[in-house]
């Protein structure tokens, strides 16, 4: 080893000259740097109170507090629930940062906070907007007070990055058919997800289950989108059979509110639940073999229901699972009632649904199908044989709309009953739909396959809708309508029928059009007004209304339905029990509630089930 | 002479950290040593096992205060070999350089340590300010100073923000520019000298029987790397040198580490001009909510600043480790390799040779 002189460390005497490396804190403060994780911010407008930051934080210090202002959504997928940090346990890794779907939650570059009470160290962060007190401005911020509750604005750090988020924001794609393949034929349009892609997309959920509270019928989603993902397809149906009766119609069918409130649908595509309830059902070929359900012991009670639509379904499963004896009556040859005439062959197939009625059949409900009440059976010797009765007959009979010369228009629910369970209607080369609906665009689709069944590789075919609304407003789902224009569908939005034009035989025409000046009236009211001028003439010899459906009360003796009490919008009134104004008889579905879709009448078919039950009780009591 | 027994530590100045040796000494010679841990245990093995397997990566950092870094490495690379989950290319770089970054932190912070220890505060204030002015580039790419929780299991959590490279390579120039000066002032320094050489001499062949790694073993002249041997991150796709020394005394290893700090900047010059450009930096991970990983085992080791880690780790399906165990270089270090050299020397060398063997007491009980 080398001898260095004793004078060598001297050198460092240069360094006395030097500008100290010393920060005068906090007169001098240092640049903070723009990924710091320090305190949270939330903004709370973006934030739905999902809980995922609660459930990822390892040191569990996240804790999801109800606030008193704010009121849930639950179909929006809104809690009122909010993140509270307790910043004794946070270990500032930012985990619920990554996690978080809508990205409302943000780190800051603040981090001083010193008090004697250390309850102040728990902070239910809110953003700039909503905590004005908070979040200072460069002129009011001291460093002297600063503190969690004495913050600079605008002082973001780590910050939520789709790139480096920790769920999946892409949806498994759906393999479909192709819009060229499929208008030439009512093949089904969803091929369905095979057992990767199922498992891959169900490992998506976070389990938050936002879904299930706006679900109507609160399905059990997470436990049986983790039953999916641990390929467990029976456990799935098990668990879905506690709340919906018909998974193979609602895993095809379902309006998947469920899917509107996924909190990955935020920043990404909401997780594909309706498509894995379909995958769950179609794993088990035989509910029958495969699920283990009885019926309850029986009771001695009987229940006659009307319909074997989704409503009258689930709640005959429902009271056969009692123990009630359960007979259902049916117009139609077999159960679905609306769900079996409405939606297409290509979206629902009859095996579909005959898989879910053959199963409750199964399970002891007597179906009196070819039945209609008020002709083959009387309504009034319903309420004589029966400890209850049930109408869930679903809207059966088109509107009109009246239009002159209106009357040699198709109506839309006998167009697809025909279609569906019938013989196929001839339709012509050129066909207007009026309407924006869903019924419409159903009817619109059906319209171009028959065509191209009908007159192949004729290059004049044309399907057009006209509907009241505009652009963006279409009652129709967003899906129904970018499925109806790859079909090659021509929509016509925001014109209103004027008069169904005649030629001189009285055949059809062509559709004259007004232009539409406002739907709504000021107090939101259906009340729409033209701009008569402004015409527009469709040419067309076949014109198919589909603007809406009613019920048919005609079964009902005059002296019933005089007592049967409606709301304002027109429904059947029901109590909390689902009981109609007419003792013992019980309602729901299309004719109860607005939604018009078949999980909003599994949900009332609960309520009533509940209430017949109760009802029943009470009545054995007596 | 009368045989007296001496606790030194954990309340005593010249002990770093929570650790305390029992002494047998005769005058100011030390005859025998007898190292006494577990002042500092926190469970670390037995908490991993109630958090899933994204859950850990923020904890297990926390197991070394000096240097996290690789505590997440080899958990993350436990993990990815557990689940068989493959880094991208970028993301291999960018933590060959992150650990480069911290090897050179935490060899400042020893540097502090050891010349604070023996009095050369002038040192240690200029390894201290240098070691900040390196967090601060660990603030701007993590976010934080000290537990940086960037490497996640699949790769790291961020891109370098734009401009970070540059900045980086500022910094390190800073750093870099000042050897001369730390060596006239300290390595070079006679007091230093006459201080270190000689002292706590352990033996190639008492390193290897006691399960020296790290610079304790490079200082007797043993080629010893995982770096090397084992590569990983990207550490195969550059050329570096392993710096050895004879001696086997402290200022062997002190000269071991002032060599090993001057090639890890030299290794992030040459990280940095092969990295590619652009691509990701971290392969998707199941669902954190989901993730299970299949029954397995796996034994996963990296060079820490201090040497071997390993991490030996067991999966029973679940979404937690079923069972985890560091090996840790200063669990070797601080217990039997410093009995050994603390034998026959004086009481008033004890912390200098403690920190010469770069023993970090929160290693060693966890």
């Amino acid at each position: 080893m080398s001898k260095t002189s004793f004078l060598n460390p001297f050198k460092a005497i240069k360094y006395l000259f030097e500008k100290p490396q010393t920060l005068q804190y906090p007169f001098e403060v240092k640049e903070i740097a723009d990924r710091y994780r320090g305190f949270h911010k939330n903004n709370w407008d973006k934030c739905t109170g999902c809980g995922n930051c609660a459930d990822i934080c390892p040191n569990k210090a996240i804790e999801m507090v109800k606030i008193a202002e704010l009121t849930a959504k639950p179909e929006e997928g809104m809690k009122d629930e909010r993140p509270q940090l307790d910043y004794g346990r946070c270990c500032f890794c930012g985990l619920c940062v990554d996690i978080c779907p809508p990205g409302s939650l943000t780190l800051t570059k603040d981090f001083f906070h010193i008090h004697f009470d250390t309850n102040t160290f728990t902070f239910i962060p809110k953003d700039e907007k909503m905590d004005k007190e908070t979040y200072k401005s460069e002129k009011d911020y001291s460093i002297f007070q600063a503190s969690i509750t004495h913050r600079k604005e605008n002082y973001d750090g780590f910050s939520p990055d789709m790139q480096y988020a920790l769920f999946e924001p892409d949806r498994v794609e759906m393999p479909e058919i192709e819009p060229d393949v499929r208008k030439l034929s009512f093949i089904e349009q969803v091929i369905g997800y095979n057992k990767e892609e199922a498992r891959q997309e169900a490992g998506r959920c976070l389990e938050c289950k936002l879904c299930e509270e706006a679900c109507p019928a609160n399905l059990k989603i997470s436990d049986y989108i983790d039953a999916i993902y641990r390929d467990e397809p029976k456990e799935s149906l098990e668990k879905i059979y506690e709340d919906n009766p018909i998974p193979s119609i609602c895993g095809r069918i379902c309006m998947a509110h469920c899917e509107d409130a996924c909190s990955l649908h935020i920043r990404g595509d909401s997780l594909a639940i309706r498509w894995l309830k379909r995958y769950a059902a179609d794993q088990i070929k035989n509910f029958k073999e495969e699920l283990e359900l009885k019926p309850g012991t029986a009771t001695g009670k009987k229940v006659g229901i009307i319909g074997a639509g989704p409503s009258g379904l689930s709640l005959a499963y429902f009271l056969r699972l009692q123990g009630h004896e359960v007979v259902v009556y049916d117009e139609l040859p077999g159960g679905g009632g609306v769900i079996r005439t409405g939606p297409p062959i290509y979206r629902l197939p009859l095996e579909a649904i005959d898989k879910d009625v053959n199963y409750i059949g199964s399970l002891g409900v007597d179906f009196k199908f070819n039945t209609r009440v008020g002709k083959d059976i009387e309504f009034e010797q319903l309420l004589k044989d029966y400890d209850a009765v049930f109408m869930g007959i679903g809207n059966t009979v088109s509107f009109s709309t009246r239009v002159a010369n209106s009357e040699k228009c198709v109506l839309a629910l006998d167009f697809l009953k025909d279609n569906k369970i019938g013989e196929m209607r001839k339709v012509d080369k050129q066909v207007v739909v009026i309407g924006g609906g869903n019924v419409a665009m159903d009817v619109a689709r059906e319209t171009i396959r028959l065509q191209h069944l009908q007159y192949p590789d004729d290059k004049s075919l044309k399907t057009m809708v006209v509907s009241l609304e505009d652009w963006g407003k279409l009652p129709a789902t967003d899906v129904e309508i970018k499925e109806a224009k790859e079909e090659g569908i021509e929509f016509n939005p925001a014109w209103g029928p004027k008069e169904v034009v005649l030629d001189d035989k009285g055949n059809i025409k062509g559709l004259l059009c007004k232009k539409v000046k406002s739907v709504f009236d000021e107090n939101g009211r259906f009340a729409p007004s033209f701009y008569e001028e402004q015409e527009k003439f469709l040419e067309s010899s076949m014109i198919i209304e589909a603007i809406g459906q009613k019920p048919d009360f005609s079964f009902l003796p005059e002296n019933l339905s005089d007592k049967l009490k409606f709301t304002e919008r027109k429904k059947v009134k029901v109590d909390e029990n689902g009981m109609t104004s007419i003792p013992k008889v019980f309602a729901g579905g299309d004719i109860v509630n607005i939604n018009l879709d078949a999980v909003t009448a599994i949900a009332d078919a609960k309520v009533a089930a509940e209430g017949i039950a109760k009802f029943l009780l009470n009545n054995k009591n007596k | 002479m009368r045989e007296l027994e001496l606790y030194f530590g954990p309340q005593h100045l010249g002990m770093v950290g929570n650790f305390s040796i029992t002494l047998k000494v005769e005058g100011d010679r030390i005859v025998k040593a007898d190292a006494n841990p577990g002042y500092l245990h926190r469970g670390f093995e037995k908490l991993m096992e109630q958090r899933t397997w994204m859950q850990n990566f923020p904890l297990v950092c926390r197991i070394n205060v000096v240097e996290p870094d690789h505590m997440e490495l080899i958990y993350s690379m436990a993990v990815e070999k557990l689940a068989g989950i493959e880094v991208p290319e970028r993301g291999k770089y960018i933590r060959s350089i992150f650990c480069e970054m911290a090897r050179v932190a935490s060899h400042l912070f020893g540097l502090w340590a050891y010349a604070n220890m023996l009095g050369f505060d002038t040192v240690a204030h200029w390894a201290m300010y240098h070691r900040d002015i390196l967090l601060d580039m660990f603030e701007e790419l993590t976010g934080a100073r000290v537990y940086h929780i960037y490497v996640r299991p699949g790769g790291v959590r961020r891109d370098f923000p734009d401009g970070f490279i540059d900045r980086l390579v500022k910094t390190l120039h800073k750093i870099g520019g000042k050897v001369p000066d730390y060596n006239a002032t300290f390595f070079e320094n006679r007091l230093f000298q006459k201080r270190a050489e000689g002292i706590g001499v352990v033996t190639r062949e008492e390193a290897i029987r006691m399960g020296a790694v790290g610079h304790t073993l490079k200082a007797t002249g043993m080629k010893y790397d995982i770096r090397k041997i084992e590569p990983y991150a990207a550490y195969d796709q550059v050329d570096f040198d392993i710096p050895t020394r004879t001696g086997g005394d402290a200022y062997s290893r002190l000269l071991t580490i002032r060599d090993d700090m001057i090639e890890s900047v030299h290794m992030i010059f040459k990280l940095i001009d092969k990295m590619p450009n652009k691509g990701e930096v971290y392969t998707k991970t199941p669902n954190p909510f989901k993730w299970k990983i299949p029954a397995g085992e796996a034994y996963v080791r990296c060079e820490s600043s201090r040497g071997e880690l390993g991490l030996y780790i067991v999966s029973d399906g679940g979404d937690k480790p079923y069972r985890a165990h560091f090996n840790t270089p200063s669990y070797n270090h601080g217990l039997t390799v410093l009995e050994k050299a603390l034998e026959g020397e004086s009481i008033s060398d004890v912390g200098n040779i403690m920190i010469s063997l770069y023993v970090v007491p929160p290693e060693i009980d966890r």
